[in-house]
């Protein structure tokens, strides 16, 4: 018995990235505590602390692939790897029903005091038009997400061109929604600051933008391992998991779309240009 | 077969040349400690982060008990070296480390970093967890969480209490040392969400051929439960803290009621997180109660399934009730109402559980060693805190309880005689497993009786306090409550007293203890870690046992 590994589980070498990447952790927390209160270097701490765990990442998946590549991923770890992607999609489900939770508690309850009115959005706000950037917002992210759809059947068929094709599209139009969405910020006719509306606004999209990045980063690095010949019709999990994430963060859009910028802003004074 | 085999042989080309895999073949010191992926090490890492951090937060309430033992201000401007309100700031410090630490540093990294990570892949016959490297990384983001919540104390202290609200926690607290809590709780939230995904992912993918979920033992159970719990409560803590953090630095109004934004909506998602967080903090002491009474009572635990399902509704409920820590925000009736029913909902499974406990140890052939001690104290005190707890749902009651030391001596007893007695209990049932020695019995059964009445007297007389109107978080009260407080401060140092035989007991039973043996237990233990030998190997389970 002793010696011989008589099962298909991925038992690992120790590895030094979670050490290092918590370490990492610790640098940029206390840049960022620093840099918010203005101490000297703060940001610079933040980053440095930022680049360890950009590092950390980038060398614990480049594991991750050299695992898969040298057949470490049977069957039983691949599944592994699926639950901990829908469980931690999960979890991210829930952070985002924080911030739709913030939201809904300001406009079904609106505040009485004088910068709301009692009435949502509050007086005064002028609101950004649902149906003009946003919902070309909208259609952007649904047409990325059938075309990371024909990414994923070309990889099927063994269809690599179909795959690279597919790919380009889906990190294009991410892109250009992260683009729309920076212009829309910059035009925003209310405020981050002072008000619970730009708050809860800003703080709930740009969360997704954030999440919409990460997504586009995940699906690039996937373009990048195509180019170099990984993934086949079988095995391809990366892949998977970036469009699983994709369609998490669509899905997250839909919901936004339909009640923050349409029934959250109904009623209200519509932005001009 | 062919599959299995190329991966056993891939598997034996990372070891380094010149070393014979075989299943005890441990890395070298740094390489075990630091760079770790074999569960157990990392288990024995968390439990002595969580003896660790328990001495510093039970240090940090014996100086509140000392502050407490006497009416007046006694001690908190000579600790603090300032007078007057800043002093009254340093209590508000203490209690607010003492939660956070007992909470986040203590119990959750113990009872599920430390019990689970050891057991969970032993009892389903598994050889590690399915994330091992992922393991790691969860223990070392508590280090760092730890540092930054020690080192707030350096930048004034965090007074705001555990539940952190505002505004104390947003315009009332200038200076760095909130943010250096939130991102703490960011931190340690983050570790505990990646060990939720492994555990569940372990628990469902991992068991041995024949280990259904309907004959997984009730520990895993629990966790499975704690696990999701986990998962999906504490995004929403992060959210809220997000929105603490850019509350205090970056202008935004979700909680300042001037700019439209409200304070109570901190509450609800905090509570939305803070209750599942208590049953985090339980349920795997239910686990580690009903393998301890089953194995002491030599019986196999009383309606299995009914224990198993309870957990679960207990989970399920646990989700729904939260406004009930809320009461006195200004809910409307028929809010009150509905968190007031469903909170006594939560009475019935927990009830299943007691009741089940004890038809377990009926007729059973009772054997009082210290785990057993333990797991009944466990039942004793917890039905007392649960109780109380009965009480406090009644939103109308709750009006006269909320915030005075009622509510703190139900939460000590639901936790400290609660949870802390199945982290004892488990403590003392594995110990020889873990170390592969025996404990000392005596040693063991003093720690037991002797912190047993110190912790009652320390909380018992809170009750009376409390129904007395005596108000928490306060460093001072009027003479009227000076017996109780006495009393209490005489019960911590009771209860100090045992922890002594405790650390005693660990030294002694790591130096000179009896060699283990495979089951110390007998017949009554019958889960899969008893088939191992004591220490388990290195790498468990290299062939998968089979269940019937």
């Amino acid at each position: 018995m002793a010696g011989a590994k008589n099962h298909d589980y991925h038992i690992l070498p120790p590895s030094i990235w979670p050490f290092f990447g918590s370490m990492a952790a610790l640098v940029m927390a206390s840049g960022g505590i620093m840099w918010m209160h203005s101490v000297a270097h703060g940001g610079l701490v933040f980053f440095f602390g930022l680049i360890g765990i950009l590092y950390t990442f980038y060398s614990w998946w480049s594991d991750v692939i050299r695992e898969a590549n040298a057949g470490d991923h049977t069957p039983v770890v691949s599944l592994h790897l699926r639950y901990g992607m829908i469980l931690f999609i999960a979890s991210e489900v829930m952070f985002f029903v924080g911030w739709f939770w913030a939201w809904f508690d300001f406009s079904l309850f609106p505040s009485t005091v004088d910068a709301v009115g009692g009435v949502w959005p509050p007086k005064g706000i002028e609101v950004i038009d649902p149906f003009h950037l946003p919902l070309l917002n909208t259609l952007i992210l649904l047409c990325s997400g059938t075309t990371v759809t024909w990414a994923h059947h070309s990889l099927l068929q063994g269809d690599r061109e179909g795959l690279k094709t597919g790919l380009w599209c889906t990190i294009a139009l991410g892109a250009l929604f992260s683009t729309i969405q920076a212009y829309e910020y910059m035009h925003a006719p209310f405020a981050f600051k002072g008000l619970n509306y730009g708050a809860a606004f800003f703080m709930a999209t740009g969360f997704h933008g954030f999440h919409v990045l990460v997504g586009t980063i995940f699906l690039a690095v996937c373009l990048f391992r195509t180019y170099k010949g990984d993934f086949t019709p079988k095995q391809h999990f990366g892949f998977e998991a970036a469009a699983w994430y994709w369609h998490f963060v669509d899905v997250v859009w839909l919901f936004l779309f339909i009640s923050i910028y349409v029934w959250g802003g109904w009623g209200a004074t519509i932005h001009a240009g | 077969m062919t599959d299995s085999t190329a991966n056993a042989l891939h598997f034996q080309a990372h070891e380094a040349p010149g070393h014979a895999h075989d299943a005890d073949h441990k890395p070298a010191f740094f390489q075990r400690w630091f760079m770790s992926t074999n569960h157990k090490d990392i288990g024995t890492l968390y439990l002595i982060f969580a003896i660790l951090a328990g001495v510093i937060g039970g240090a940090i309430s014996g100086l509140m008990r000392a502050e407490l033992a006497a009416p007046g201000i006694q001690y908190l401007e000579a600790w603090s070296g300032q007078e007057g309100d800043a002093a009254l700031q340093f209590w508000n410090v203490l209690i607010t480390a003492h939660g956070l630490i007992m909470v986040f540093f203590m119990v959750m990294p113990a009872m599920i970093g430390g019990f689970g990570n050891w057991f969970i892949p032993i009892m389903i016959g598994a050889p590690d967890m399915a994330f091992p490297r992922m393991n790691n990384v969860s223990f070392w983001l508590i280090v760092p969480a730890f540092i930054l919540l020690l080192g707030s104390a350096f930048v004034g202290g965090a007074g705001t209490g555990w539940t952190v609200y505002p505004p104390l926690s947003t315009i009332g607290s200038s200076g760095a040392a909130v943010d250096m809590a939130i991102l703490s709780l960011h931190l340690a939230g983050a570790s505990s969400i990646l060990g939720a995904i492994n555990f569940i992912t372990t628990i469902f993918n991992m068991r041995a051929p024949g280990m259904t979920l309907h004959k997984m033992p009730l520990f895993v159970w629990s966790v499975l439960v704690t696990a999701f719990l986990l998962l999906l409560a504490l995004p929403v803590l992060a959210a809220a803290i997000t929105m603490l953090l850019t509350d205090r630095n970056f202008g935004t109004a979700f909680f300042d009621a001037s700019g439209g934004g409200n304070p109570i909506l901190y509450q609800h998602l905090f509570w939305f997180f803070g209750h599942p967080e208590v049953y985090i903090m339980i349920l795997p002491g239910f686990g580690i109660v009903s393998q301890i009474i089953a194995t002491f009572s030599r019986k196999p635990v009383f309606g299995y399934l009914g224990m198993a399902y309870a957990m679960v509704a207990i989970g399920v409920v646990g989700f729904i009730v939260w406004a009930h820590h809320m009461f006195t925000t200004g809910l409307d009736v028929n809010t009150k109402m509905y968190f007031t029913a469903a909170t006594m909902v939560i009475a019935v499974p927990t009830g299943i559980k007691i009741f089940s406990w004890i038809a377990t140890m009926w007729g059973g052939s009772l054997s009082f060693k210290t785990p057993m001690l333990w797991a009944i104290g466990f039942i004793f005190m917890f039905t007392v805190g649960g109780v109380t707890g009965v009480v406090l749902a009644n939103g109308g009651i709750d009006n006269y309880m909320h915030d005075t030391y009622y509510v703190v001596a139900h939460f000590h007893y639901v936790l400290s005689l609660g949870a802390v007695f199945g982290l004892f209990a488990g403590f003392y049932y594995w110990f020889p497993k873990m170390s592969g020695k025996m404990y000392n019995e005596v040693l063991g059964q003093l720690h037991f009786w002797v912190f047993f009445v110190g912790v009652n007297l320390l909380f018992f007389p809170m009750h009376f306090l409390g129904l007395d109107g005596m108000p928490r978080r306060i460093p001072d009260y009027p003479d009227a409550f000076a017996w109780y407080n006495h009393l209490a401060t005489m019960g911590y140092g009771i209860m100090a007293l045992g922890m002594l035989f405790f650390f005693v007991n660990l030294v002694v039973s790591l130096i000179g203890g009896k060699p283990a043996g495979d089951n110390p237990w007998g017949e009554g233990a019958t889960t899969l870690e008893w088939t191992l030998s004591s220490p388990p190997p290195y790498h468990q389970f290299e062939t998968l046992p089979k269940i019937d």
